[in-house]
């Protein structure tokens, strides 16, 4: 079974020469660790950065440079700063690349919940409406099964949704999803160490299988 | 040149008042009018609707203003790490509209550019969408739906700038522009303030974000504390 870093590992190799790739907060921040060498890309962070780089080093801190989610970090040369209607101007023209973000759960049909927990956890949805409902190609990075046992990826989302239609790949603890445009997860490769079985467990929603499902490498 | 320069926080805001709808700048706490939401928790003003991506945390930025209960309504994105802006929801005090953060960018932006309407497909078939115009646009060649979505209507906007001259041309600094230039575009009357104030002339016209004919008052804030929400770094 992967840990948040092996999500991320995984999901690097998604990421492709001169692309611009927007990170989501929490599992797809991480994924800028395992960028390959040679691997050429842009970071855009929806406050209005693109090209941004690493955290700052110790005292460099600076409180008017942060990612959207608030951390304090660094521009790398070539980077640009614009504002926010510019920012989701170029998400919704479809200028960014690939959209990596988190989920509470997400169905058969790609619709994705992730902003609201009705009578729980109200924290908005910031940009990942506009993210989802515009992004050309966006993975989702998320645990398969939640702390009770129960799987997240469902026929059909019980949370209040995110976006519709619009998710077509889901990596996870376990394996690597395709959402065929049918309905359905199609399991493109296993986590190692973990059975067919053991994701059959895990799915609620329509598991495709055909052939025999390789072990990812990473 | 026209002078826009007011002498303090306390003299840009004298005539909010009770139940107005303001727009404040800012993202989290980066770039947001420190020094205007201080005089507004000591004026103690009531009822007040805020356009403002985040709220604050619980004991700095817009987080002081619920503190003390002056806010009716908040119009936000992303409300996070702020207990009492939590607990107010929860039990019905307070009034909250989530939003998608580009399309309260976009509403803010529509005002700005005179235009009432403007069209997102952020939210379709979800909640946010309901009781709200839904159209078929072919568009990039595909054919989807969009929401449309109105211009905010507001009586000030609030936007804080690092450099400003006297004229009301603002410069912003980093990642503290995010939602400052659309909103000092939005406002009936946009108040900005400033870290750096200075004569007319001597900044760069090429290098102004936003033009004076949108600032009706400037003012050098007192004293920025620029508080950080999030502090990471590396080791050297």
């Amino acid at each position: 079974m992967l840990d948040k870093n092996g999500i991320a590992k995984r999901i690097a190799k998604e990421v492709k020469d001169g692309m611009y790739v927007n990170l989501g907060i929490g599992i797809p921040t991480l994924v800028a660790n395992y960028i390959p060498e040679g691997i050429n890309v842009e970071l855009q962070s929806e406050n209005g950065i693109l090209g941004m780089g690493p955290f700052p080093f110790e005292g460099d801190e600076d409180a008017d440079l942060i990612n959207a989610g608030k951390q304090t970090v660094t521009l790398l040369n070539g980077s640009s700063i614009f504002d926010s209607a510019m920012s989701f101007g170029m998400i919704r023209a479809q200028k960014v690349d690939l959209t990596i973000l988190g989920a509470m759960e997400v169905s058969e049909n790609g619709d994705i919940a992730n902003w609201k927990i009705p009578g729980k956890m109200v924290k908005g949805m910031g940009g990942a409406m506009d993210l989802v409902a515009s992004a050309k190609n966006i993975i989702v990075a998320m645990q398969q099964v939640n702390k009770a046992g129960e799987s997240k990826l469902l026929s059909a989302c019980s949370l209040p949704l995110t976006g519709v239609h619009c998710i077509k790949k889901v990596v996870t603890e376990l394996g690597v999803y395709d959402i065929l445009s049918t309905g359905g997860f199609k399991l493109l490769e296993r986590a190692p160490g973990i059975s067919i079985e053991q994701i059959k467990n895990s799915t609620k929603g329509k598991l495709i299988i055909e052939g025999d499902v390789p072990e990812m490498v990473i | 040149m026209i002078n826009k320069v007011v002498k303090n926080a306390d003299e840009a805001i004298k005539d909010i008042k009770d139940n107005m709808t303001l727009m404040l700048g800012g993202f989290g706490l980066c770039g947001i009018p420190e020094n205007c939401i201080n005089a507004l928790v000591k004026k103690g003003v009531k009822g007040l609707t805020c356009i403002s991506n985040n709220a604050g945390v619980d004991d700095f930025g817009l987080g002081l203003l619920l503190q003390t209960r002056q806010v009716k309504k908040m119009i936000s994105s992303y409300v996070g790490e702020n207990a009492e802006f939590e607990r107010q929801m929860l039990s019905g005090e307070l009034e909250v509209d989530l939003i998608p953060q580009g399309t309260l960018a976009t509403r803010c932006m529509a005002a700005g550019y005179g235009m009432p309407v403007v069209f997102t497909p952020a939210g379709v078939g979800t909640e946010i969408a309901q009781g709200k115009e839904v159209r078929k646009f072919k568009f990039n060649g595909t054919e989807k739906d969009y929401l449309m979505e109105h211009a905010f209507d507001s009586d000030f906007a609030i936007v804080k700038a690092w450099k400003g001259d006297t004229a009301g041309n603002l410069v912003y600094r980093s990642t503290a522009r995010n939602f400052n230039p659309m909103m000092a575009m939005a406002g009936k009357i946009t108040i900005a303030e400033v870290e750096h104030l200075v004569p007319a002339g001597e900044l760069d016209p090429d290098h102004i974000h936003t033009p004076g004919i949108y600032v009706h008052r400037i003012f050098q804030g007192e004293k920025y504390e620029k508080r950080i929400e999030q502090r990471t770094v590396r080791k050297k």
